[in-house]
C-alpha cells in the first residue's frame, strides 16, 4: 500500500461505519433485510424445510384449495397446482433459483462491470471508445428483448438464463465505475501514487477501486430486484427454468389456466416474487441514502 | 440547439444502429440448428433442392457478406419469408403492428395522466398521508411483476367482478373493417360508438398493467422535480407577491416541474417495449410481442431477428428523442 493510500485508510473506515449506523438505524430497512434472510435462509434450507415433495405429482390433489379454504389440507397449507403438487413447497424451492440466478447475475456482471469500467476510465484512448461504443450499442436494447432474443438463440436453462441477463446487465455497473473512475483519476491521491511509481494495474485496483466502491454496491443492489423480475418474466414466458424444477416466474404461468377456478396457483408464486423484489428495493433505496449522500434527501 | 449538434447528434446514432444490427445478425446466424433444416421441417428433399435453398438464402456466403446482404435487406424492411406464415415477415409485422402500438399509447395516456398528479400532490402535501400513499405505491409499482399484476387485475375486475372482458381486442359482435388497424380509430370511423367503448374496455387492464411501472417512476419523478422547483426562488418571489398559491403553483412551478417528467416519459416509452411482450401473452392481445413469444416456440427465426432489430432500432430512436426533447425544453443543457 503506498503513503497516500495509507493517508486515506482511516478516514474512508470512519466514513464507511457511519454509514453503515445510518443504514442500521432506518427501521424500515432492517425490517426488509430480515425479509431478505429469510427468503435467502429458505432458499438454502429447502431440502429441510420444505413439507413435501416440490415435483412429487397426485392428481387426486388436482387443485387442491389452502388449509384454510373448504376442501383443503393443511399438510399442503397453501393449495396444490393441476399436477397436485404442493405450492409452498415449489415456493421455498423456487427460492433458490430466483435468489441463485439474481446474485449470480449481479456478481458476475459487477465484476466484468468493474473490470471494463475501470479499463475505461482509466486508460482512456481506444480502450475507453471501444468499451463506451458496446455499452452503447448494448444499451440500444430493450433488457427484456435482449434477453428473449439470447434465450431463443440459446435454449433454455439454468446457466443460459444468468448469461442472457449478464451479456447486458454488465454495462450498468461499467458506466457506473467508468463515471467515477473519471472523476477520481485526476485526484491528488492518485496523482501521488502515479508520482510513487506506480502502475496502471496497481493504481486501478488499489487506489481508484477501494474509493469508488460504495456507488458501484449500492447499484448493484438496485438492479438485483430488477433481475430477479427479469428472470421471473423468463420463466413466466416459457423461456426460463425448465419444468419440473420450480421457479416463480413459471408458477404463475402455470395458474394462468385456471384463474376461474383456482385463484391460489398464480397468487402465492406471485405474492413471494413481490415480497423478496419489494424488500430489496427498500433495503436498497436505504443503502443509496446511507451510502451516496448525493441521494439524501 | 444548433443544426450542426443535431447532426453531429444523428451522426452518432449511426454506429450504433450498425452495432445493433450486427448483434441481433450474430445472435440468429449462431443459433443451433441449421436454418435450412427448420425450415423444410418434416418434409423430405433432395440434395439438390437443399443446396438451391441454402444458395437462395444465401447461406452459401461468407459470414461478413451475409451480414451486409442482411444489413442492404433490412433497410428495405425485407425479412424474408416467415417460416409459419408463409409470407414475408414484414407483412406479419405490419399487421400486428398496430395493436401493440395502440396499447403502448393507451398505457403512456395512462401513466402520464395517473403519475403527474399524484406526484404534484405528493409534493404540495409533502409528508402528507397522501404523500406517503403515492411513496409506498410508487414502490410497489416497481416491485410488481407485471405478468402477475396482469392476472390479478384479470381475476379480480374480469372474473369476480365481471366488468371488464379477460382478453383479446374487441368482443366479436363488435369487429370492425380494419382501416388503420387501430381499433379506436377505425371503431370511430365506422362511426360505432358502441364498439369504440367495447375496444376501450378490452384496453383499460392491459394498458394498466403495462402503464404501471412508468406511473411508478413518473410519479417519483415529478414530485421530486415539483419539490426543486418549490424551493426555487422565483417562486418564492411570486408567493411574496402576492399571487394565488394556485396559480404559483400549476402556472409557474409546475411548467418548469414537468420538463424531467417529460424526458424520462420519452426514455421510458422505449421501457413499454419490452413490456409488451409480457402483458400481450397474459391478456391475449394479438400484437407484436405476443407474435414474438409465439414466434421463439415455433423457431420461426426471421421473424424472431426482424422484431427483435425493429424493437432495438424503435428503442434506439425513442432515446434519441428523448435526448433532443430534454434539450429543447430545458435551454440550459447543451448537447
Amino acid at each position: 500500500m503506498t503513503d497516500a493510500s495509507l493517508a486515506a485508510a482511516p478516514s474512508a473506515e470512519s466514513l464507511f461505519r457511519r454509514n453503515l449506523r445510518d443504514f442500521s438505524r432506518n427501521r424500515l430497512a432492517m425490517a426488509s433485510l430480515t425479509v431478505i434472510l429469510i427468503f435467502v435462509l429458505m432458499a438454502v434450507a429447502a431440502p429441510l424445510i420444505a413439507p413435501q415433495d416440490p415435483n412429487e405429482t397426485d392428481l387426486f390433489r388436482r387443485l387442491q384449495p389452502p388449509g384454510w379454504v373448504d376442501g383443503g389440507d393443511w399438510r399442503f397449507p397453501l393449495g396444490c397446482d393441476a399436477l397436485g403438487r404442493d405450492i409452498l413447497s415449489r415456493i421455498i424451492y423456487g427460492a433458490r433459483i430466483s435468489i441463485f440466478i439474481g446474485a449470480a447475475v449481479i456478481v458476475l456482471a459487477t465484476g466484468v462491470g468493474i473490470l471494463a469500467g475501470l479499463a475505461a476510465g482509466y486508460l482512456r484512448g481506444w480502450v475507453d471508445v471501444v468499451i463506451s461504443r458496446v455499452v452503447d450499442i448494448l444499451l440500444g436494447f430493450p433488457y427484456l428483448i435482449f434477453a428473449i432474443g439470447l434465450m431463443a438463440m440459446m435454449g433454455p436453462g439454468l446457466l443460459n438464463i444468468v448469461l442472457a441477463l449478464a451479456y447486458k446487465e454488465w454495462v450498468i455497473p461499467c458506466r457506473v465505475v467508468r463515471g467515477e473512475t473519471l472523476a477520481v483519476r485526476e485526484l491528488e491521491y492518485v496523482e501521488a501514487a502515479r508520482a510513487l511509481g506506480a502502475g496502471p494495474r496497481h493504481i486501478m485496483w488499489r487506489e481508484i477501486l477501494p474509493n469508488i466502491l460504495s456507488p458501484v454496491i449500492v447499484v448493484s443492489t438496485i438492479r438485483m430486484a430488477h433481475v430477479i423480475i427479469l428472470e421471473a418474466s423468463l420463466s413466466f414466458l416459457g423461456l426460463g427454468v425448465q419444468p419440473p424444477t420450480a421457479s416463480w416466474g413459471s408458477m404463475v404461468s402455470d395458474g394462468r389456466a385456471f384463474i376461474l377456478e383456482a385463484w391460489w396457483v398464480s397468487t402465492f408464486p406471485g405474492l413471494a416474487i413481490l415480497l423478496l423484489v419489494l424488500a430489496i428495493n427498500v433495503a436498497s433505496q436505504a443503502l443509496r441514502d446511507a451510502f451516496d449522500p448525493r441521494f439524501s434527501e | 440547439m444548433s443544426l450542426g449538434k443535431l447532426l453531429e447528434r444523428i451522426i452518432q446514432l449511426i454506429p450504433v444502429l450498425l452495432g445493433v444490427s450486427l448483434i441481433v445478425f450474430v445472435m440468429m446466424a449462431l443459433t443451433p440448428g441449421d436454418p435450412v433444416q427448420i425450415m423444410v421441417g418434416e418434409q423430405s428433399i433432395t440434395p439438390e433442392q437443399e443446396a438451391e435453398l441454402r444458395r437462395n438464402l444465401g447461406l452459401d456466403r461468407p459470414m461478413v457478406e451475409r451480414f451486409f446482404i442482411f444489413l442492404a435487406h433490412a433497410v428495405q424492411f425485407d425479412f424474408g419469408n416467415s417460416f409459419y406464415h408463409g409470407r414475408p415477415v414484414a407483412d406479419v409485422i405490419a399487421e400486428r403492428l398496430p395493436a401493440t402500438i395502440e396499447l403502448s399509447l393507451v398505457a403512456l395516456i395512462v401513466a402520464l395522466a395517473t403519475a403527474i398528479p399524484l406526484g404534484v400532490v405528493a409534493a404540495i402535501r409533502k409528508n402528507s398521508v397522501l404523500d406517503r400513499m403515492a411513496t409506498v405505491g410508487s414502490l410497489l409499482g416497481v416491485s410488481l411483476p407485471g405478468f402477475w399484476f396482469g392476472i390479478l387485475l384479470i381475476m379480480l375486475f374480469a372474473v369476480h367482478m365481471q366488468v371488464l372482458p379477460v382478453s383479446g381486442r374487441i368482443g366479436y359482435d363488435n369487429e370492425v373493417a380494419a382501416v388503420t388497424g387501430f381499433l379506436l380509430i377505425d371503431t370511430l370511423l365506422a362511426g360505432d360508438i358502441g364498439a369504440f367503448g367495447d375496444a376501450l374496455r378490452h384496453l383499460l387492464l392491459p394498458a394498466i398493467t403495462l402503464g404501471l411501472p412508468m406511473t411508478a417512476i413518473l410519479m417519483r419523478v415529478t414530485r421530486s422535480s415539483m419539490l426543486e422547483v418549490m424551493r426555487q426562488d422565483y417562486v418564492t418571489f411570486a408567493e411574496a407577491k402576492g399571487l394565488p398559491r394556485r396559480r404559483v403553483l400549476y402556472r409557474h412551478a409546475l411548467k418548469n416541474a414537468l420538463i424531467p417528467t417529460v424526458s424520462v416519459a420519452a426514455i421510458e416509452t422505449g421501457s413499454l417495449l419490452g413490456g409488451n411482450m409480457i402483458v400481450e401473452t397474459v391478456f391475449g392481445w394479438p400484437g407484436l410481442g405476443r407474435l414474438v413469444v409465439e414466434s421463439i416456440f415455433l423457431r420461426n427465426y426471421p421473424l424472431i431477428q426482424a422484431a427483435v432489430l425493429l424493437y432495438a432500432v424503435t428503442y434506439v430512436l425513442l432515446n434519441f428523442l428523448a435526448d433532443i426533447l430534454y434539450t429543447v425544453l430545458n435551454p440550459r443543457v447543451k448537447l
